[in-house]
């Protein structure tokens, strides 16, 4: 239990339903970009997303092939570890559950790899049933480089920072293999209700 | 400045979450980079009062010498540096993206390791240039060089750069690829996204770039 800070008074939300804003969270009406280096351009001529690892056939799409699989309007929040959340933001984009029912596996774990060379790891349990997308579109629009098109994972259960953007492909694997931000001290499941912002928590 | 009891030490670049309580339990959290060395004495936060934030306007005009704050850190693995690396240090910030590059600054006139050190600063005037007067001090090392940018207004006899810092800017100002410079650029969202953009455009290898992004996140 923390001490009161004297004199702190808050600037409370109004009109904001308050169990959709998990502890230590504020909301924004911006969306902030976050990223730990320049932004990688890749043209969607030069795109492609693999599913492989610990799968009997590693399967592959390019952009158009991708775009033309079903997909979702998803409208969901989002919140970033570094404390901001935004409510009701719209995407589209394929489900993981689309993605990985074309590969046989046995793994429970993935690590999804971008350009750039970031990477974040999840739990299967984590992503499928309508819990992850990998989305091309945001408020309509295509995905802006800035916020990790041409296409960015969407994990909206978990700190976003899971929500790899310039996502290119899932590699599945048997164990859990920490990503970028789980191996410099972020946690490793990222649950925003249960604030598991660091390794600790 | 912040005595904090058990601090366990930082490396330059990391940052501290701040976390104030309402006397009804109601909190709210930011996070804020460390302003000091690991060898000055107490944690130094450099707060950005915005005008319309929530914690910012707190801590810099209700918080006083000898209240109590409760914070959580060192936190950040990445974005740091000490002054066991080599290569030369290439450091870019625009407005209060400087406050982690000081830290890094002073641990470095702190260690004095053989590495030339480089700041790129970029504000709008230089009344808004934050630790000026330290700026002028560190330059006097002959290894840190220190260049600013103004990009509204400035002095008559302003010999600095006038204008953003731009590709031209920094082709003139950064090392080539080949000296394998370690580059930390850090500042709000558009500063970092053209400049790591002007960076990699004029040849500076991705992974050499290390960013750190302050939103307006109505801190």
């Amino acid at each position: 239990m923390s001490p009161p800070s004297r004199g702190f008074l808050g600037r409370r939300r109004s009109g904001v339903d308050p169990s959709r804003v998990p502890p230590g969270q504020h909301l924004t009406r911006g969306f902030p970009v976050l990223s730990a280096g320049p932004t990688p351009r890749t043209e969607v001529a030069d795109w492609s997303f693999t599913i492989e690892g610990a799968v009997e056939e590693p399967t592959s799409w390019r952009w158009e092939a991708f775009i033309a699989l079903p997909t979702d309007q998803i409208t969901v929040d989002i919140h970033c570890v570094t404390k901001w959340s935004k409510l009701d933001t719209s995407w589209r984009g394929v489900s993981l559950d689309t993605l990985l029912k074309t590969v046989e596996t046995k793994a429970e774990y993935l690590t999804a790899w971008c350009d750039g060379g970031y990477t974040t790891n999840l739990a299967l349990e984590d992503v499928l049933d309508g819990k992850a997308w990998v989305a091309y579109e945001y408020d309509g629009e295509p995905l802006a480089p800035e916020h990790g098109g041409p296409a960015r994972l969407l994990v909206p259960h978990l700190y976003f920072w899971k929500s790899a953007k310039w996502v290119r492909g899932l590699r599945l694997t048997e164990t859990d293999e920490p990503g970028f931000w789980e191996t410099y001290g972020y946690h490793n499941h990222g649950d925003p209700g249960l604030e598991q912002r660091y390794q600790g928590d | 400045m912040l005595d904090v009891p058990h601090w366990p030490g930082h490396r330059t670049g990391q940052h501290v979450d701040v976390r104030l309580t309402a006397d009804d339990g109601y909190q709210a959290e930011r996070s804020y980079s460390i302003a000091s060395a690991p060898e000055d004495d107490g944690i130094m936060l450099t707060i950005d009062r915005l005008e319309d934030g929530e914690v910012s306007p707190y801590l810099t005009e209700v918080l006083e010498p000898g209240d109590t704050l409760e914070l959580r850190g060192p936190i950040g693995g990445y974005f740091v540096w000490d002054a066991s690396l080599r290569g030369p240090l290439l450091l870019i910030s625009g407005g209060s993206g400087i406050v982690p590059l000081r830290a890094m600054l002073r641990h470095w006139a702190a260690v004095r390791p053989p590495v030339a050190v480089r700041l790129l600063h970029s504000a709008r005037s230089l009344d808004d240039v934050i630790y000026h007067d330290e700026l002028i001090r560190l330059a006097a090392f002959e290894e840190v060089d220190v260049r600013i940018a103004l990009t509204r207004a400035w002095p008559d006899d302003w010999r600095g750069h006038r204008g953003r810092i731009d590709r031209n800017f920094l082709e003139d100002a950064a090392w080539p690829a080949q000296e394998q410079p370690r580059i930390y650029v850090c500042g709000p969202t558009a500063f970092v996204e053209a400049t790591a953009a002007a960076l990699v455009e004029s040849g500076q290898r991705p992974d050499s770039i290390k960013t750190e992004r302050f939103g307006s996140t109505g801190g």
